[in-house]
């Protein structure tokens, strides 16, 4: 791979705190290596404004290997910016030519308030989890694990539901801000397993109305999310939730 | 101070039976009176708050990261072993007890390790309740590979995400806790002290990091997961925001720290690209059950891999070590790397990498599948698509995330790899119950030091998390507990939460008002190339003390020079960070001077003045078959406690991989 530098123009979203108006603010980067990642081109730039006496852009990142979801911006209109598939930590400056102009903002969703600059709250996600997302199962209650064979077709497609990392992106992509794709990764994975059949219609009854209830949009099948997944997660998730939402609606007014 | 390891008396394969049979219980009444403190929610501490929270304590756990989910658990790829002998190879308790004691090179204590090996077992009937999907065969039933060099197949995997779907299956049972009210979860809070009363720990001192204020949690014990400390480095595959903090505080209150010198160096990691790298990016160790491993056998070649002629390639492992050949433990694949570079023979841009190449198990695996068919006279181009089907099979995800961060098709052109920091098997010295040489102060997972001695051996480390916290502190902790029912939840306006409360202030207070002219950055990278240069897969004594003495120095420059933006109460990452690289700045010197104190190699702990003849690492049992647990005296001021290890069972002989 040719490798090069490159001087870019970057549009950064600025917020103090949750309750500050926000702004955009635009810096200058130059001698940007092709062979840097996204988030090590903002090291440059904070580094660049410590040194200039100013303060650093607030951005949230850990694991930087496209694992742990924390990273979360939205660049040049695109959550996790232009490559598919793809964290913004595993996003690199190879994307982008000498002189471009990049836009970075924060998630914008009204359940995801910024705290500061590109930093969002995405506790949401943590309460809809709560909700239901789990199997009720204490330490010490389980039996022999292969005294529950699934399917290996079952469990394939339940392993590719439960890859979500929960970053968010798909209410970012969506302009109704819906968190269809991730409520429905959980309630997919665990529908699809025999250990999750117990809970099977409280759960998705439960993680609806939590989702709800935190002012995420509706569904509308634009699939903006599964096109921004960084783990391509399907929307034939969401139509399986759509399946037992239904079925376990019309089960409990039954009893 | 003596340090008591409390193993039970009894036979190997009965301590753990005999010592849950034998220790205290607390009723449930007096459970609901009680309050743990967890801090870090990854495997071990995830694990821990949810079966605590079940049990009915009240926990109150804590994290840095935006949600418990975040936990560098996540990031583990490989898998998570467990003696279930499902695949009739003659797996045992006994043969996981008996590799683990020796991958550790015997510096790992025998009766947590058994216990580990016991527990193994649990782990995986609890996960796969929990739904965690891990690989199946057929059948239905659950699927092994091998790993590591294992001579069975015990490794239980998720694909290359096996960390993460067992950190979202406990972190679901923590949430389902929360949900019921027994776990309190504190995201976005650092812990910067422990609080200590009439020598009991009894509460921590957090800040919010999104409002910048201090609070004061009170806890009848505390729980440190914190991980592992890798990060004092700057580069290693740890995540940016890994630290040691939690556990050095901990030391600073009387914890000793053991072993800290021992850190895991990975063989198959993505090589450093450039001034600008933020971070090393590890692939998967089982890239080398089938990857060769080569450089040139010319010096400064400058020819591209693919262009260099196969008598003109030195497969160096295969060479060294026929026996085990790719396969060698992680800590001699990392140091033969290190030695082929260092004499001249390393590729890539920065010759600080080796290849590590595909195209023979490429072409193997296309005749296997061309001869499945009949097609035994397959052109070279149908048996190369059908051999890279296969390997895509099998490492796509890992040959797609190379591509993505070097722009390279390993398909087509060998890997560059190079060893990079990994783990730690080095953390706060514990006792068999995991607790800390403070009372009611623990340490799970990473942040101890007692399971993997001196290397640890790989799908390790995600059991050694989850036995702590799902089978071990459950138990254990309920010992201490049983004594603490007439204990009073503590007011947190004690005079010693006030007064530790006020030293946090005040650090931090001192920190900002330096207002030098340099970064946190620029210190953190500074320290990380002494450490690696000094104290990294290679070490001498002359080395090591001049290490210190410059970490003296960075140390002293930083509390004088350097330069924190923002305010204290508001979000303010660059202080977080000063904060821990403050520490870290500490913990580098104390390294250096347990790995001085080591003059033998070990594991992962290479000393240039003990080596064989061959190059290779040279034990020293008779002088140095003991913990290392130092204890924090003041400022550059340490003494060495020593805890004798005895090997009951597994003997001690020299590993030999060739």
């Amino acid at each position: 791979m040719e490798h090069y530098n490159m001087k870019l123009t970057l549009k950064v979203w600025k917020q103090k705190n949750s309750n500050a108006a926000g702004s955009f603010e635009t810096y200058q980067v130059s001698d940007i290596s092709s062979e840097m990642s996204f988030l090590e081109m903002f090291d440059v730039l904070n580094e660049q404004l410590v040194n200039e006496g100013k303060e650093p852009i607030a951005f949230d990142h850990d694991c930087r290997e496209g694992i742990c979801g924390m990273c979360s911006m939205y660049i040049n209109g695109r959550a996790h910016g232009p490559w598919t598939k793809n964290t913004v930590c595993q996003l690199h400056m190879r994307a982008f030519n000498d002189g471009e102009t990049i836009v970075v903002e924060p998630w914008r969703a009204a359940a995801f308030p910024v705290i500061k600059d590109l930093m969002v709250d995405r506790s949401a996600f943590d309460r809809i989890i709560q909700a239901g997302g789990f199997i009720s199962v204490n330490t010490g209650n389980a039996v022999d694990a292969n005294s529950l064979p699934v399917d290996k077709k079952d469990a394939d497609t339940a392993f590719d539901a439960a890859s979500c990392i929960g970053c968010g992106a798909c209410v970012a992509a969506c302009k109704n801000s819906s968190a269809m794709l991730f409520v429905s990764a959980k309630v997919s994975q665990l529908a699809l397993l025999p250990q999750g059949q117990p809970e099977r219609e409280t759960r998705v009854l439960n993680m609806v109305t939590q989702m709800d209830k935190e002012g995420f949009g509706n569904c509308t099948n634009t699939y903006a999310c599964e096109a921004e997944c960084p783990k391509g997660i399907s929307v034939a998730n969401i139509a399986r939730m759509n399946r037992e939402y239904l079925k376990a609606g019309l089960n409990s007014e039954a009893k | 101070m003596s340090l008591d390891s409390k193993i039970p008396a009894g036979e190997m394969d009965k301590k753990w039976t005999d010592y849950k049979g034998h220790v205290k219980l607390v009723n449930p009444a007096n459970k609901r009176k009680l309050e743990i403190i967890v801090v870090g929610t990854g495997l071990a501490g995830a694990s821990a708050a949810a079966s605590l929270g079940e049990m009915g304590y009240k926990v109150k756990a804590f994290c840095f990261q935006d949600s418990p989910r975040r936990a560098h658990s996540i990031a583990a790829q490989g898998g998570i072993n467990a003696a279930k002998n499902y695949q009739n190879d003659g797996d045992s308790v006994f043969r996981l007890f008996y590799d683990t004691v020796k991958g550790g090179d015997y510096r790992s204590r025998e009766a947590n390790v058994h216990r580990l090996a016991e527990v193994s077992n649990n782990i995986i009937d609890q996960c796969v309740a929990q739904g965690v999907p891990f690989a199946r065969e057929y059948g239905g039933l659950l699927s092994n590979r091998s790993f590591g060099g294992t001579q069975v197949q015990r490794t239980f995997y998720a694909a290359g995400q096996t960390g993460q779907q067992l950190l979202l299956g406990a972190y679901s049972a923590l949430e389902r806790q929360v949900a019921l009210g027994s776990v309190t979860m504190y995201s976005r809070h650092e812990m910067l002290d422990i609080v200590k009363i009439d020598g009991k720990a009894r509460g921590i001192i957090a800040r919010n990091l999104v409002t910048g204020k201090l609070e004061r949690h009170f806890g009848h014990c505390v729980l440190l997961c914190t991980g592992g400390y890798g990060n004092v480095f700057y580069l290693s595959t740890n995540a940016m925001g890994s630290n040691v903090t939690a556990a050095w505080k901990a030391h600073k209150k009387g914890a000793f720290f053991g072993n800290p010198c021992f850190t895991q160096i990975h063989p198959t990691c993505i090589p450093v690209s450039g001034d600008h790298q933020s971070k090393l990016t590890l692939m998967s160790e089982s890239l080398r059950n089938d990857g060769r491993i080569w450089v040139p056998k010319q010096k400064g070649d400058n020819r591209k891999g693919v262009d260099i002629p196969e008598e003109e390639r030195d497969y160096y492992l295969e060479r060294r070590y026929p026996a085990f050949g790719n396969l060698v433990p992680r800590d001699v694949a990392s140091r033969a790397a290190k030695e082929r570079c260092d004499e001249g023979y390393g590729v890539g841009t920065t010759k600080m990498a080796v290849y590590l190449d595909f195209k023979d198990a490429i072409i193997r695996y296309g005749k296997i599948e061309a001869g499945k068919t009949g097609n035994e006279e397959a052109a070279h181009h149908t048996i190369l698509e059908l051999g890279k089907a296969v390997v895509a099979e099998k490492y796509g995800n890992l040959f797609e995330m190379y591509e993505k961060i070097t722009g390279e098709n390993p398909y087509e052109v060998p890997m560059r790899i190079y060893p990079a920091v990994h783990y730690t098997m080095g953390g706060l010295w514990v006792d068999y119950e995991l607790k800390t040489t403070v009372d009611g102060l623990y340490a799970l997972g990473e942040a101890n030091f007692s399971d993997h001695g001196a290397n640890r051996l790989g799908a390790s480390a995600l059991m050694q998390g989850l036995a702590d916290g799902y089978f071990v502190i459950p138990y254990t902790l309920g010992n201490y507990l049983a004594d603490e029912i007439r204990t009073a939840s503590i007011p947190t306006d004690h005079p010693a939460f006030v007064e530790a409360e006020k030293e946090v202030n005040e650090r931090i207070t001192k920190l900002m008002s330096i207002k030098g002219s340099q970064s946190v950055e620029s210190f953190h990278k500074r320290l990380g190339k002494i450490m690696w240069d000094k104290c990294g897969m290679a070490r001498n004594a002359k080395g090591l003390s001049e290490a210190i003495v410059e970490i003296q120095e960075l140390r002293k420059q930083f509390w004088s020079d350097v330069r924190i933006p923002g305010d204290i109460e508001e979000m303010n990452p660059e202080l977080d960070k000063a904060g821990r690289v403050a520490d870290f700045l500490e913990l580098g010197e104390l390294m250096c001077m347990d790995a001085l104190n080591r003059n033998e190699s070990c594991g992962g702990h290479f000393r240039e003045e003990s080596q064989t003849e061959e190059g290779e690492a040279k034990r020293d049992d008779a002088n140095f078959s003991y913990v290392s647990a130092w204890e924090y005296k003041g400022d550059s001021n340490w003494q060495l406690n020593k805890e004798p290890l005895t090997f009951d069972i597994v003997k001690p002989t020299q590993r030999s991989y060739k």
